[in-house]
């Protein structure tokens, strides 16, 4: 007898199978299990990052910053990504945290841009309208328990007058003569206070040459942070989005440095 | 009591290519009392004739605020006036919830023309029995808008509507020149005069039955009554009326080229052609042209 049948040597089949097991939820066929249904996805976690973005008032205008790398943990993994969008002719924003959840909100911010421009009204976005805007949606998404994983800087001419704005995941916001989000809170930001402080009423090129200390310092300080960063400058004449911009960095005391191996 | 049989209902054309229910509501619009709204290069003004029901009653209000920087003038069902207002303000609202910014009228008046459009083309709605004069100041400047039942809606240098009121749209074609660069004083005194010129001979502006609105930037639509008013009509005081017979907004029409375009029901439609462009309303919007007139 090679084959095994009812009585055969071989292992008898299974009595009882696609039924319920004892011990065990019984899974209806036809019918999904609770994992996937009713149940939805959160952000839990950020996944591809950007770090921060620096933003100054200067005499006339407005500038911001963002360096350019996209990091996936720890690994330095996209070296070209963006993080500032030019909204309209006066405003600007930057964003730090989760990747995916920028170009998300980008897309969106595109959409109502276009959409208004087609109403041919002469309104469009203002900063402190977007920046409001933001305010509302990142906290209404904090409040569904599903944040948009983001600190964003709204850049801007509102009336002709410099504005700045910060808003992160859970909906805080508030505006300021200089703004940093990210390591640039702790890092940049003193030393962009104290300049100001120094001298309030800064010009382009004193805010640029600032920007470029801070960017530098982040870069040495910040391991998620890169040399190569695009700056925006707002002024009456409208957005200027330079860059990429890759500083000049020295690491000849490096070697000094030990007791990390 | 159907005036012809085409006037069952909104969803229904007559062979002249008209349809009637929106034309009645049209005519609800002049049995209400005048509104005059005007303005110059920084204030927009409203004007607005108040009623009273019954000698035991206040007077009606006739100018509603919407937000800080809108209010409107209402001529009309006086129950859909304040569903409109109520839908306005709500609107006003979540501009400055959602953008924290003032809501731009032209915007706020063409979500009113989107809203009133639907009971024009659905079977078993009737149209808002209620035009609007909008008044109202944004980055753009000072606004006088006026909305219609037919969802129409126009851009205004000056409007008046309601009873008798083409006697304050002559006054305002006549002066038409002069409002854009005239002081407030100016401004009112020009509303007050030509809401006067919609009364018949033997009544006149008093402080009870008039209203005046008035909105600047950066201030609150002011709305003033009673008293408020009186220091306004003491300017014009004494001052000739304008001697034009007052014709009858029911009876005939006169020869003067008229904003409501849409034929009146009674009449034959020979006014296809005389849609001449109107001096007092400012660029004929889009749906104007395509509006069959």
């Amino acid at each position: 007898m090679a084959t095994s049948g009812m009585f055969g040597n071989g292992n008898p089949g299974a009595l009882w199978t696609g039924g319920p097991v004892p011990g065990q939820l019984h899974n209806f066929p036809g019918v999904q299990n609770g994992a996937t249904k009713g149940s939805s996805q959160r952000t839990l976690n950020p996944v591809v990052m950007g770090s921060s973005v620096l933003g100054i008032q200067f005499n006339g205008g407005v500038v911001i910053a963002a360096d350019m790398l996209g990091s996936y943990g720890s690994l330095s993994k996209y070296r070209d990504c963006p993080r500032l969008l030019k909204v309209n002719d006066s405003t600007v924003i930057g964003a730090s945290g989760d990747y995916a959840d920028f170009q998300y909100l980008s897309n969106v911010i595109q959409q109502q841009v276009i959409d208004e421009e087609c109403l041919n009204d002469g309104f469009g976005y203002t900063p402190k309208s977007l920046h409001c805007w933001l305010t509302r949606v990142l906290y209404n998404r904090r409040s569904q328990f599903n944040p948009l994983w983001n600190t964003y800087i709204v850049a801007g001419l509102d009336e002709d007058k410099p504005y700045l704005g910060y808003v992160d995941k859970i909906g805080m916001a508030y505006e300021a003569p200089s703004l940093a989000s990210g390591f640039g809170a702790y890092l940049a930001l003193p030393i962009i206070r104290d300049a100001l402080e120094k001298k309030p009423d800064m010009a382009l090129e004193d805010a640029l040459r600032l920007i470029d200390r801070c960017m530098k310092l982040l870069f040495y300080r910040d391991a998620r942070a890169l040399n190569k960063y695009q700056v925006a400058v707002i002024t009456k004449a409208g957005v200027d989005l330079r860059g990429p911009i890759v500083s000049d960095t020295n690491w000849e005391v490096a070697h000094m440095i030990k007791g990390y191996e | 009591m159907f005036r012809n049989q085409y006037d069952n209902d909104v969803t229904v054309w007559s062979p002249q290519g008209r349809i009637h229910q929106l034309e009645y509501a049209m005519e609800a619009v002049k049995q209400g009392s005048a509104c005059v709204g005007l303005k110059s290069r920084t204030h927009a003004i409203l004007v607005a004739l108040k009623r009273a029901p019954s000698e035991l009653s206040a007077h009606q209000k006739k100018i509603l605020p919407i937000d800080d920087h809108i209010a409107v003038s209402i001529a009309g069902l006086t129950a859909d006036a304040r569903l409109l207002c109520n839908y306005m303000r709500n609107e006003c609202l979540n501009s400055r919830w959602a953008y924290n910014a003032p809501l731009p009228v032209s915007r706020l008046v063409a979500a009113v023309g989107s809203k009133s459009q639907i009971p024009t083309q659905r079977y078993g709605r009737r149209p808002f029995g209620v035009g609007l004069l909008v008044a109202g100041y944004d980055a753009q400047g000072p606004h006088i808008y006026q909305t219609c039942p037919s969802a129409n809606y126009y851009d205004c240098k000056a409007m008046a509507i309601g009873a008798r009121s083409q006697s304050a749209r002559t006054y305002l074609e006549k002066h038409l020149d002069v409002f854009l660069d005239s002081s407030l004083d100016e401004l009112v005194k020009h509303g007050l005069r030509a809401l006067r010129d919609t009364l018949p001979q033997e009544i006149d502006l008093t402080a009870k039955n008039c209203s005046i609105g008035i909105v600047t930037k950066d201030t609150k639509f002011a709305i003033l009554d009673d008293d408020q008013v009186a220091p306004y009509l003491a300017m014009i005081e004494g001052e000739e009326r304008s001697t034009r017979p007052v014709p009858d907004e029911t009876g005939q029409r006169i020869a003067i080229p008229e904003l409501d375009d849409i034929p009146q029901p009674m009449e034959a439609d020979d006014q296809v052609g005389a849609a001449q462009p109107d001096p007092l309303i400012t660029d004929p919007p889009a749906v104007d042209e395509s509006m069959d007139q």
